[in-house]
């Protein structure tokens, strides 16, 4: 499968939504610096990759796929939570993006030029997980085309 | 503080908002683990603490990571096989996110 950008599916996210998001992403923010403050940046950092969002994103997930497909009149519930399994799947290909990430900021930002090793560990994020994915997605075409023996 | 909430919210919604317009859902997955919280706090902390200091927290940041995968895999296995609900698989799990980090700070980072 191709992928695709849908901005059409913005329609879909409602303002609470959105506020919703705001909410846990600065709390998050927050949080993360406050645990920083109290015990040191080893421990604070640990929390750059807490999945603060992801709860709340994959519950809109599901309500949105099983609030389509009920009006469709086909089968929702299964379906929706395949979908979010699909998404967690997809998110933990991200986080080894998100360990190539931190490589870079650490091994680079004591004597780099700060916004440009942000900058370079986001790219290295992007790469790393489109990568994976697109190799996830090579080996899974390779395996099913091969002929079973026996 | 309110400076860092409102940064951190904005930042976090982006990365959502990239999420909610790609299909397929697993390519989408990825920006599930943006490093969005992370961006907008070491950017602050570069700002108020110093790149040294960012350092350190990057490399716990990799402790984070693996703590991530291993939640975010646990949550597919689980919905795929249980076809529980993802509010609570993906609150139930949040302790084996805390378990695998706290793990990773005691043998690697402590």
């Amino acid at each position: 499968m191709v992928v695709k950008l849908q901005p059409s599916a913005l329609k879909r996210t409602r303002w609470y939504e959105v506020c919703m998001r705001i909410v846990f992403g600065g709390l998050a923010t927050v949080a993360t610096g406050m645990i920083a403050k109290s015990y040191g940046p080893v421990v604070g950092g640990l929390f750059l990759a807490f999945p603060a969002i992801f709860p709340a994103s994959a519950t809109l997930v599901e309500k949105h796929i099983r609030e389509k497909r009920q009006r469709a009149g086909m089968d929702a519930v299964t379906r929706a939570r395949d979908a979010v399994a699909l998404e967690a799947r997809g998110a933990a290909m991200g986080s080894m993006g998100l360990i190539a990430f931190a490589a870079v900021v650490w091994n680079f930002l004591p004597d780099g030029r700060a916004w440009l090793v942000l900058a370079a560990a986001g790219l290295a994020w992007l790469l790393t997980s489109i990568s994976i994915w697109q190799m996830r997605r090579v080996a899974r075409g390779y395996f099913a085309s091969k002929p079973q023996r026996g | 503080m309110l400076f860092r909430f409102v940064v951190g919210g904005l930042v976090v919604s982006i990365f959502s908002a990239l999420g909610d317009v790609l299909k397929p859902k697993s390519f989408a997955g990825l920006f599930g683990a943006a490093p969005s919280v992370a961006l907008a706090t070491l950017g602050l902390t570069i700002a108020s603490n110093g790149v040294a200091y960012a350092a350190v927290e990057a490399r716990s940041m990799i402790g984070g990571a693996v703590a991530l995968f291993v939640y975010a895999f646990s949550v597919a296995w689980v919905i795929f096989r249980y076809k529980r609900s993802a509010a609570l698989v993906t609150a139930g799990l949040l302790c084996l996110w805390l378990a695998t980090a706290l793990g990773a700070w005691a043998l690697f980072l402590k």
